[in-house]
């Protein structure tokens, strides 16, 4: 129960920035001078560091044999711009391999974490069987332990499967995330309840009444559940790295790691190159889907 | 782009106060509850359902993986640490105490302990502090803020090896980072930032917080979307400076939010471990002195050669048992409907 304060009814006297209703931009609108290009410094500063990096392994990424990439006499700017070093990391290294393994534990996530936690969130935000209490603290309960803490046991399980050293034991022991559950139970709790009761009155079944009233309004969670399963399972390191062993099964993420790690001495720009090519799904995805993003964060917040 | 999406108030953790997202689910509940003619639902609960057995279909994949997957782990992990389980089979045998024993007088253990520890104890106050003040930097709707906040979102979806291949390079002896200080005459020789353990941990701390900035950023821009303009304004009236707001009126503001934020970095830090590898080279430092305790478990209970799966158990017991405070006050924070 939400027993602390009441989520006030969000002061609405308050309009966070006079809005320009489509009258002529003017930057006085925004504040005085100063104080806005003290602001404009400091977001460029905290973007150089931010983006600084990638940005930088980016460029780095660009140049060619001839040009140094460490050192005194590094350039930030490539010189000779290049896509040498994208191409080496296909010839060279077995990234297309890396990167249809990723791919493969991406969409089985996708499937499993999708159905799955649809369903069970469904179940779970029903007030009408017994048990459901049960299974809501067993998710919390599911929830306590980090990773980093059952991986030796997780090993052994997935050992005993026979799957060590394959996709199928990188994606199973995740295969539906408490959390996501937790998620779209909330969204389906969100459905009025007198909606269902005029369907349930024309006599719909618990499946139509699933499809058609509660998945419709529930996408907006599905999404997130999306968006969060794909970026956990693209960029995970730690629980391929104890699966995995065969250098054909290697997740992204391991492939990348291993060539720096190697002693085989990579060339430092085929290395960027592959780790911008393993930048550019999520970022895209991140494009194409910022607006759920943050409410993904704020539910993750909120989470239960 | 974002910018009215985010600082909507009801979108936000709002601290821990709001139950879930879009409009409380409590209250539309009870009101349908008051709407509906006749007894309210659970009490005759069984009603709905002719065939009892239907939500548990539904509902056992995310049983079966709750269950195998999550809490079967952590009582085998007990069970385990009481043997000397390896990691490739064999049998194991019941040794009773002994590997709790030998993980007291175990240097390494305390060592990575330590790590840990350090981590959070450092981490956890600026993981409070900076993305706050960054959210006060973009909370206000300013030509092309969107772009910033996005871009300023980069880091946390990229992978921990890409950003750790990215810092390591501008880290190493004649990285960006050493060649700058060199050409500033800030330093003579190159700062060995990736041999020293103890400035692999600081970098590795580093990257932790440049990677967290933007993830609770977004807390702290959802959570100022509570704080009373009015309280600004009026302050401002009366001449209260910028930073005199900020520590008396946006702080207390987000109390909430701040203490879920250092809950949530304080687990995070103690489950560090792809940082140190990228930063720290697979060994985690120089004899691995720079190693946290995921990393330690996974030396110590997984190496397929020398492994002790049962010795790695009693270590992860540790390591639960560090977190475990940290895990129930967050629960705790975020628990919103509860049933």
């Amino acid at each position: 129960m939400t027993t602390s304060t009441p989520t006030a009814p969000s002061t609405p006297s308050t309009p966070a920035a006079p809005r320009p209703a489509r009258r002529r931009f003017r930057w006085r609108d925004y504040g005085r001078p100063r104080e806005l290009v003290v602001r404009y410094l400091l977001l460029l500063f905290v973007l150089a560091i931010t983006v600084g990096p990638l940005l930088w392994q980016f460029l780095a990424s660009l140049k060619g044999t001839t040009e140094d990439v460490f050192g005194a006499n590094a350039t930030l700017l490539p010189q000779e711009p290049t896509l040498r070093a994208y191409q080496q990391v296909f010839d060279q290294v077995p990234v297309a391999t890396y990167i249809r393994n990723s791919m493969i534990v991406v969409v089985l996530s996708l499937v499993s974490q999708l159905l799955f936690s649809t369903l069970a969130g469904y179940m779970l935000s029903k007030p009408a069987w017994r048990g459901r209490k049960a299974v809501w603290v067993l998710l919390v309960a599911s929830m306590m332990f980090p990773f980093e803490a059952i991986m030796v046991s997780l090993f052994l399980s997935v050992r005993d499967l026979g799957l060590v050293d394959s996709l199928a034991g990188v994606w199973l022991p995740g295969f539906v995330g408490a959390i996501n559950v937790l998620i779209m139970r909330a969204a389906f709790l969100a459905v009025p309840r007198e909606i269902e009761d005029s369907a349930m009155l024309d006599g719909a079944g618990e499946w139509q009444r699933f499809r058609l009233l509660y998945l419709p309004s529930a996408f907006g969670a599905m999404s997130v559940v999306a968006i969060n399963t794909f970026i956990a399972a693209w960029d995970d390191f730690l629980w391929p790295l104890i699966v995995l062993r065969s250098e054909e099964n290697f997740t992204l993420t391991l492939g990348l790691a291993r060539l720096q790690t190697s002693s085989f001495g990579y060339d430092q720009r085929v290395v960027m190159a592959g780790s911008v090519i393993s930048l550019i799904p999520v970022l895209v995805l991140f494009a194409i889907t910022q607006r759920w993003f943050y409410k993904g964060v704020a539910s993750g917040a909120v989470k239960f | 782009m974002t910018a009215t999406q985010t600082a909507k108030p009801t979108a936000g953790p709002g601290g821990a106060s709001s139950a879930a997202p879009g409009p409380a689910p409590g209250r539309l509940r009870r009101l349908g509850r008051a709407l509906r003619p006749g007894p309210a639902p659970g009490a005759n609960g069984a009603a709905l359902y002719r065939r009892w057995w239907l939500p548990w279909v539904w509902a056992l994949p995310a049983i079966v993986c709750a269950a195998g997957f999550g809490v079967f782990p952590f009582l085998n992990t007990l069970l385990l640490s009481f043997t000397d389980a390896k990691p490739l089979g064999g049998a194991a045998n019941f040794v009773g105490l002994s590997n709790y024993t030998r993980m007291l007088g175990d240097d390494d253990f305390w060592l990575a302990t330590r790590n840990s520890v350090l981590y959070a104890v450092i981490v956890v106050p600026l993981m409070v502090l900076l993305p706050l003040l960054l959210a006060v930097l973009v909370e206000k709707k300013l030509p092309g803020i969107g772009f910033f906040r996005s871009a300023f979102y980069t880091p946390v979806i990229a992978s921990s090896v890409v950003v750790g291949l990215s810092w390591q390079w501008l880290l190493k002896d004649e990285g960006l980072v050493n060649v700058w200080l060199e050409k500033a005459h800030l330093i003579r020789e190159a700062i060995p930032f990736l041999s020293d353990p103890w400035l692999i941990l600081l970098s590795a701390m580093g990257l932790t917080l440049w990677k967290g900035l933007g993830w609770y950023m977004i807390f702290y821009l959802a959570a100022l979307g509570n704080v009373s303009q009015d309280l600004h304004e009026a302050a401002a009236m009366d001449g209260a400076g910028a930073v005199r707001r900020f520590w008396h009126i946006t702080v207390p503001g987000v109390r909430q939010t701040m203490l879920l934020v250092g809950v949530l970095t304080g687990i995070g830090s103690l489950r560090v471990f792809t940082e140190i590898y990228m930063l720290g080279s697979p060994t985690g430092g120089p004899g691995g002195q720079a190693r946290t305790l995921p990393f330690y478990i996974r030396d110590v209970g997984l190496d397929p050669l020398s492994g002790n799966a049962g010795y790695g158990a009693a270590v992860s017991v540790a390591l639960f048992a560090l977190t475990l405070g940290l895990t129930l006050l967050a629960q705790r924070l975020t628990r919103g409907d509860e049933e």
